[in-house]
Formats: structure tokens, C-alpha cells, sequence
């Protein structure tokens, strides 16, 4: 339920490796607690973004939420097929629901973040 | 609507349902220390003493001029039909009445407003309305603030400086800076009104263009009557349109009811303020109408939501949507030329003996100086069953205005002999008349 090679953050963003690049979406809890994404605005290409700053935002039937930066980085790439298909991140959160791609992140930080064993644990205390 | 009164027993009963012994025990969560002591509320009146109350309170309000009065609020025709319609029970229902489920006819209306609005401005897409068009412009300038993260606003010299002072009410205690011009570099927007409080007719297209070049928003004010035969917002290019809807069928009142008009591209639809009617089809397929983009409002996204305005103003709207039933495509388009020819008729008139301060065409308003006073021939014409117009300098004045104040070509108004004078359909060739031959034998 939870992959293993990414990382976790408090407010239930993954960020994990891919090809050089950081890939971004939101877990398997947070878009279960959203229910039905319907709306996913996704940030501009060549952002500068700090960490926890609100970069995207996913609505659903009962919710909207805003999605932070899990690390001070540059957006590089969103993934448009959220657009058409926003559901995405209810069907494959840490797969073809993914919401955005980061460069030049601050490693350190991405070093910080909880991996699966302490993010389950997170969510237990919850 | 429906008397529906209250007895000592149904009183009993519903406490009894809720569980609770006492209306003041519904009050028990307010410390006693913040609770009133007591009311300043006289003795009840009888239904004969309420009703004289009532009279002698009407009749000091002072009716039946010949006006001339403007200043963003028109004295329109209103077709019998708008009050008799709007004024059916099942339209002046409970507040909020937005559920779907047994709200179709206010939500359908809404919905049709909506379109006319729409159709009217040509834009893509509008809200259910807001409070009046000062409100529906300082949420134009929060959307385009909203949507490109910058914090400049400039305003077009001319607009309605109720409007301007109501922003810088607004945005007191918000970062924003506020100026007049019209160049878009770095702006979240530029706003512009046509006609503008002085009645001159403006086309924004241009400045429009610059706009997007500079990836800032065009917002436009306007005035709804005047888009019978003026350039549309749409159509000179404007992201966002706004207006004041007090001239489709809404009575001047002492500051309302009035209605804010809104309307915007498409793609701004999930930050837009206020509410938003859509028609979808139900579980049988049949069609229905609801609310529809919630998330960008409070009662879901709490403080990040796009705005505070978390209502609409639905019988006003609901007059507006009749007003423009009834006067129809054509209608409107002859409405509008009969302002427009009978303003130009006593800007003629009056040229003869006085200066017509506006040099470009107007649209039913517009600026003349006379060698006296306009406060003094505001007071002596009332004698004569005429309000000839707005003392301009006094106005602009009690709006914090600059004096001498600008419009966007930088003719200047504000001397004491200014007189803003708006002119409606309503006005007939004789009071027109009536009004010039007073001007002129008082002036000269």
C-alpha cells in the first residue's frame, strides 16, 4: 500500500526518485480521505517553490485541499493528464496519478522526510 | 407571503421536541456577563397605530420629482411584470434557498440569469451575483490578484468614485498597492469603466491587449443598459466584466437592494467568487439544477476560499433575469438608443448657453458647467418638481476625490458649477425642455 522507495511527508505528499528527476503526488491516505478527486490545478513549469509552500490543489466531491512542496526545488514537469482525468489520483496515487516533477531540490531536506516505516507509524498516531 | 404566527402552544411543543424547557435556556451557551439586560422596545402597537406609524413615516419621504439624478443609479422604467412575477410567494421564500432538492425554481432562475448575463456581456461564464457593483469590483481586482500573484492594481481615471472608495475600504489591510493609470506592466489588473462616472464612452480594446501581453487582466466595468447598443466587455477583450444591475428592473433605494453583476473568462471559473448555479440531469435523467464548484467557497475551503461572499442576491437577480425577459434582444436595444438620443438632445439644447464639459460622446450622462452653483440650482429647481442632477464638486468631494479630478483623456470636473445630469428613457422631450428653459433663464 505504501511503496518503499519513496519518501513521506506530515501532510501526506511522496516524493520519490526517478531518472535524475523528483516525482511528487499525494498518498494512498490522502486521496482516500479526499474521496473522489474531480479538479487537480497544478503549478507552473519553472517555479521556484520552497518547502511546504502550497504549489497545487486537488478538489473533490467534499474537499479541497492544497498540495505542498515536500522540498525547496524547481518544478520541472506536471503530469497534464490530471486534467482530463483527475481520478488518476484515486485509481494510482503513487503511479499514473503522480501531480508533479522537481529539479535542483535541497537533498538534505528529501533526506528528512519519513520513509514508509515512520509515515505508517505517522498515520497510526493520527 | 404567508402570515404564519406562532401560538403559546406551538411554542411549547417545539421546546418540548428539542428538549429544552425555555427559549432564554437556547441562549444558555452566552456567559449571562454579554447577555442584554434589558430592550429598548417600546410597548406593541395595534395593527390601526402600526399602520398610521407606518403612513406618517412614508410621508416624509420626499417623491414624485422629474429626476435627473445619476451617479451610477438609474431611474429606469420597471415593467409591471418585475414586481408581479418577483413578487410571487414561492420566489420570496427563506434564506438560502439553495437546495436542490426543493429549490429548482429559484436555482432554474439563478441558472437563467446566469445565461442572460452572459449573453448580455458576452463572457463565457457568471455567478449567481453579489451584493452591488462596488462589491462585484473589488472581487473582480481579488480574482485577477488571485490569479496572477501579483499585487498592483490601476484604475482608468473615471471611474464612479463610490466604486473607488468602497476598494480602498476593502483593501485597507491587504497588501495591495493602488493607482491610476492604464499601463499593465507588473499588474494584477487594470480597471476600467465605460461609460465612466462622467458619462464618456470608452473603448477598451487596446488597452486590453496590452493587458494580456502583460499577462494582466482586463476588467471592465459596465453599465447594463448601455451594452444594448455599446461595445460589449466581451468584445473589447475583457477577463473579467462587472456592472451594477440596480438599472435591470431594481428600484432606487436609500444604498439598495441593489446587484452586483460578475461575469469572467472560463478559465477563472474555480476562482471566482460567490455562488455558481449548473444544470446536470438527476438519477432518472431527468434535467435539474444545483450549486456546483463549492471547493472554491468558505463553507469548504474555509480561509483559502476564493472569497467571503458566500450568497448571492437572488431576488435581484431574479428581477434583472425578468427585466431582460421582458424587454427582450430589441428592447433592450431601444431602451438603450432612447437614453442615448434624448441625453444628446439636452446636451444640444444646452450647448446653446452653457458649456458641455464632456468633448466625446456619452452614453445618458454627462457634465455641464454653469457660471453658478449647481448646489444653488439643485435647491431652487426643487421648487419646480425637479432634481436637476448631482452637485458634482460636492460628491467628488465626500468621496475623497482630488479636486480637480480627471478622466482617463484628462478633461478635468470638480468646479462649483458642475452639475452631473443623467438622462433615461423615462425623461419625456417636455421635461427635457422644461429643464433647459429653467438652466437658462436662472443663468443668464
Amino acid at each position: 500500500m505504501y511503496p518503499e522507495d519513496v519518501r513521506y511527508t506530515e501532510n501526506h505528499e511522496w516524493i520519490g526518485e526517478e531518472d535524475g528527476l523528483y516525482i511528487v503526488g499525494i498518498s494512498e491516505y490522502a486521496q482516500e480521505q479526499l474521496g473522489d478527486v474531480t479538479y487537480v490545478e497544478l503549478p507552473e513549469i519553472g517555479r521556484h517553490v520552497r518547502q511546504k509552500e502550497p504549489v497545487a490543489q486537488v478538489e473533490s466531491v467534499k474537499a479541497a485541499e492544497d498540495i505542498y512542496a515536500p522540498v525547496t526545488g524547481v518544478i520541472v514537469e506536471v503530469n497534464e493528464a490530471l486534467e482530463g482525468e483527475p481520478e488518476l489520483i484515486n485509481l494510482d496515487p503513487y503511479g499514473k496519478g503522480w501531480c508533479f516533477k522537481m529539479d535542483d531540490i535541497d537533498t538534505a531536506q528529501y533526506r528528512r522526510l519519513m520513509n514508509r516505516e515512520a509515515y505508517e507509524k505517522y498515520l497510526k498516531s493520527l | 407571503m404567508a402570515w404564519i404566527p406562532v401560538t403559546h402552544k406551538d411554542e411549547q411543543e417545539m421546546l418540548q421536541a428539542i428538549g429544552v424547557s425555555s427559549v432564554d435556556c437556547l441562549f444558555e451557551d452566552i456567559p449571562p456577563s454579554l447577555r442584554l439586560k434589558s430592550w429598548n422596545i417600546p410597548e406593541g402597537l395595534s395593527e390601526i397605530e402600526a399602520y398610521q406609524h407606518l403612513e406618517a413615516l412614508s410621508k416624509k419621504n420626499e417623491t414624485g420629482y422629474v429626476s435627473f439624478v445619476g451617479g451610477g443609479y438609474y431611474d429606469h422604467y420597471i415593467p409591471a411584470v418585475v414586481d408581479y412575477l418577483s413578487q410571487r410567494g414561492e420566489f420570496s421564500t427563506a434564506y438560502t434557498p439553495y437546495q436542490p432538492e426543493c429549490a429548482q425554481g429559484t436555482l432554474q432562475a439563478i441558472y437563467e440569469y446566469q445565461t442572460a448575463l452572459c449573453r448580455l456581456t458576452d463572457m463565457e461564464v457568471a455567478n449567481a451575483s453579489l451584493y452591488d457593483g462596488g462589491t462585484a469590483l473589488f472581487e473582480a481586482i481579488m480574482l485577477a490578484v488571485r490569479v496572477t500573484g501579483r499585487r498592483k492594481v490601476k484604475i482608468i481615471p473615471g471611474l464612479n468614485p463610490i466604486y473607488e472608495q468602497m476598494i480602498r475600504t476593502h483593501i485597507a489591510n491587504l497588501d495591495l498597492e493602488l493607482e491610476y493609470g492604464d499601463e499593465p506592466e507588473g499588474c494584477a489588473c487594470i480597471v476600467g469603466a465605460t461609460p465612466d462616472f462622467f458619462g464618456n464612452i470608452h473603448d477598451f480594446t487596446a488597452i486590453a491587449e496590452k493587458c494580456h501581453s502583460a499577462s494582466a487582466l482586463m476588467i471592465i466595468q459596465f453599465y447594463p443598459i448601455a451594452l444594448g447598443i455599446m461595445k460589449t466587455p466581451g468584445e473589447m477583450g475583457a477577463d473579467i466584466a462587472v456592472g451594477e444591475g440596480q438599472s435591470l428592473g431594481l428600484p432606487l433605494g436609500f444604498g439598495g437592494p441593489y446587484l452586483g453583476l460578475f461575469a469572467a473568462r472560463k478559465e477563472y471559473i474555480r476562482k471566482m467568487p460567490g455562488r455558481i448555479c449548473a444544470m446536470t440531469v438527476d438519477k432518472q435523467g431527468k434535467r435539474g439544477f444545483v450549486l456546483t464548484l463549492q471547493a472554491r467557497e468558505q463553507h469548504i475551503r474555509r480561509e483559502k476560499a476564493m472569497s467571503n461572499v458566500c450568497s448571492n442576491q437572488a431576488l435581484c437577480a431574479l428581477r434583472a433575469l425578468i427585466y431582460l425577459c421582458e424587454v427582450g434582444k430589441q428592447g433592450l436595444i431601444e431602451v438603450a438608443q432612447d437614453c442615448y438620443s434624448k441625453t444628446e438632445y439636452l446636451k444640444k439644447k444646452l450647448s446653446a448657453f452653457a458649456t458641455v464639459i464632456n468633448p466625446k460622446p456619452t452614453f445618458n450622462e454627462f457634465v455641464v458647467r454653469l457660471p453658478i452653483p449647481a448646489e444653488k440650482v439643485i435647491l431652487k429647481f426643487k421648487q419646480n418638481g425637479i432634481l436637476p442632477g448631482i452637485p458634482l464638486k460636492s460628491l467628488l468631494e465626500h468621496c475623497k476625490q482630488q479636486i480637480p479630478c480627471k478622466d482617463k483623456d484628462g478633461n478635468t470636473y470638480g468646479e462649483e458649477g458642475d452639475l452631473l445630469i443623467a438622462v433615461t428613457e423615462k425623461r419625456t422631450q417636455k421635461e427635457l425642455d422644461m429643464l433647459a428653459e429653467l438652466i437658462r433663464a436662472n443663468i443668464s
